[in-house]
């Protein structure tokens, strides 16, 4: 009953942690066709914000947590201006190849200005701790990365269905022409789909660093992958899709790992990458994914 | 209000609009008619903004608007209820109204103009909290139209709407066109169906191949062969 149960509590909370990634990515794609895959020095420079933060005195982790969201946050409005903005009208593979160029940048920066080796952060150590419930022992961390991917994945859906801003993001992922002409500024949409995008990002961080205690230069570039499988799987550009693939790949992969025999552990990446492929011939756009209207005529 | 010179829009090598100027009077209904291909929407695009011309003046109430973003040109009083509807059609009615609204700063009178247009329509108040989706096409285009008067224009642009609807749904739309137009607002509206258009025109332009045929008042078009003869450039 406790291995059941805390089996659970793992697929859960790293499926959370996919979720809030995905849905990071999927925001941003939902609008602009870009596949962002510099959000992963997103979640780096929120990373090393902490750790430069924690280097130069910082100890109150409440702070630490701001700051990672923050630095997030201003990370993804400042790589849409920078690398993103220019290419904004140009061929989707464009787009992508500048993301890859963002992310490849973004990670020699931190190797040459700090280190390519993991650099140990402790500030956020006191998240991880064990909690007793009766009989059971649980992860403080997979508790509170459960409640606080809840939470966000709410304050997320009240955002987009009641601000203006909100429903103009959701609008301009099906047309973002006539948004603007709602005399809606296309830059203030992207601005600030680019900032939710790096905020999830940037509560992902703190997770990572609470459970690793340390911080690389290529932290976040394999959650990245993991969360482009999720939205894969959920139907890309679908937000929902995004947060039920990231959930789904958390319980595939725990699942594989209890099912499997402890040799063949081994095997768990590709297993998870087989069930995958059989869903997607299964249902090609995903789970929830659909196709986009277009309307009677392009303008 | 507003006053366009010499507009010349280009795809490329292929231009679809061709040194085009014309004139629209504040309160004036002006029917821009023409065939398929015309160069219609294209000149309604460069209005607005979303495409941006090769050359031309766009006046609105006196300030060149020909250099501003398509978004400071809603701002600043014109707005256009594109060809093919566009409404969002993952959002749902009412939240298409509120979208409408997004320039303004009066949360009071945005929700009485969303009364307003209920009762004007009351299939949309039936559907406000349905996806705009699951309208039919007439529903569609009156939601695109209430849509557009939720920021308050001086100047709507209709762009083709009659397109794929059925013939006692456009008189009902040029119905309340006209009625828009009895209430003083300005309108410049792009027609294929000249027979509607014609109905509460002030005055008439006639393009065809993205050159202007024809300027004048509706009553010498009311033959259908003087039509016909300026859409084939006869």
């Amino acid at each position: 009953m406790d291995y059941a149960l805390q089996q659970l509590l793992n697929a859960l909370a790293f499926g959370a942690e996919y979720s809030l990634v995905a849905l990071g990515l999927a925001v941003v794609f939902s609008i602009m066709g870009l596949v962002n895959f510099a959000h992963g020095e997103i979640i780096g420079v929120s990373a090393y914000s902490v750790f430069l933060a924690a280097a130069l005195g910082l100890t109150s982790p409440i702070v630490a947590v701001l700051l990672a969201v923050a630095a997030a946050a201003l990370a993804a409005i400042a790589f849409e201006r920078v690398a993103f903005r220019p290419v904004r009208y140009a061929p989707t593979t464009t787009g992508l190849l500048t993301a890859f160029g963002v992310s490849i940048v973004v990670q020699n920066l931190f190797m040459l200005l700090i280190s390519p080796k993991p650099q140990s952060v402790s500030i956020l150590n006191g998240l991880n701790q064990m909690w007793f419930f009766g009989p059971f022992a649980v992860s403080s961390l997979q508790v509170m990365e459960l409640v606080v991917s809840g939470l966000t994945i709410l304050a997320l859906v009240l955002f987009l269905n009641r601000s203006t801003l909100g429903l103009a993001i959701r609008a301009a992922s099906r047309d973002f022409a006539t948004v603007r002409l709602m005399g809606i500024r296309a830059n203030r949409v992207i601005a600030t789909a680019f900032a939710i995008s790096g905020a999830l990002a940037g509560i992902a961080a703190v997770f990572i660093i609470a459970r690793r205690g340390s911080v690389s230069p290529d932290l976040g570039f394999s959650l990245v992958l993991k969360a482009f499988v999720a939205c894969v799987i959920g139907g890309f550009g679908s937000l929902p899709g995004a947060a039920a693939g990231g959930m789904l790949l958390g319980f595939i992969e725990v699942g594989l790992l209890v099912a499997l025999p402890q040799e063949y552990g081994g095997f768990k990446d590709a297993l998870t990458y087989v069930i995958i492929v059989a869903l997607l011939v299964y249902r090609p756009e995903g789970l929830l994914g659909q196709r986009v209207e277009l309307g009677d005529k392009e303008i | 209000m507003l006053t366009v010179d010499n507009l010349i829009v280009r795809y490329g090598a292929v231009s679809a609009v061709r040194d085009l100027s014309l004139k629209v009077g504040r309160g004036e209904l002006v029917a821009l008619l023409g065939p398929n291909g015309a160069g219609k929407s294209s000149t309604i695009n460069a209005l607005t903004g979303l495409v941006t011309p090769a050359s031309g003046r766009i006046v609105l109430d006196g300030q060149d608007i020909s250099r501003v973003r398509t978004e400071d040109r809603i701002r600043a009083g014109l707005t256009s209820t594109p060809e093919g509807r566009h409404i969002f059609a993952n959002l749902t009615v009412g939240e298409n109204l509120r979208l409408g609204a997004a320039t303004r700063r009066d949360p009071k009178g945005v929700r009485q103009d969303i009364e307003r247009f209920l009762a004007l329509f009351p299939v949309l108040s039936e559907r406000y909290g349905q996806a705009a989706g699951t309208l039919s096409g007439g529903e569609q285009q009156m939601l695109a139209i209430a849509r557009s008067l939720m920021s308050r224009p001086k100047l709507l642009l209709l762009d083709e709407p009659s397109l794929g609807l059925a013939p006692k749904i456009v008189v009902q739309i040029f119905d309340f066109i006209g009625e828009l137009k009895a209430e003083g607002l300005t309108l410049l509206v792009v027609e294929q169906n000249a027979k509607q258009a014609l109905r509460f025109a002030d005055r008439v332009y006639v393009v065809s191949a993205g050159t202007l045929r024809h300027s004048g008042p509706p009553a010498g078009l009311a033959d259908e062969h003087g039509l016909f003869n300026l859409y084939i450039g006869g």
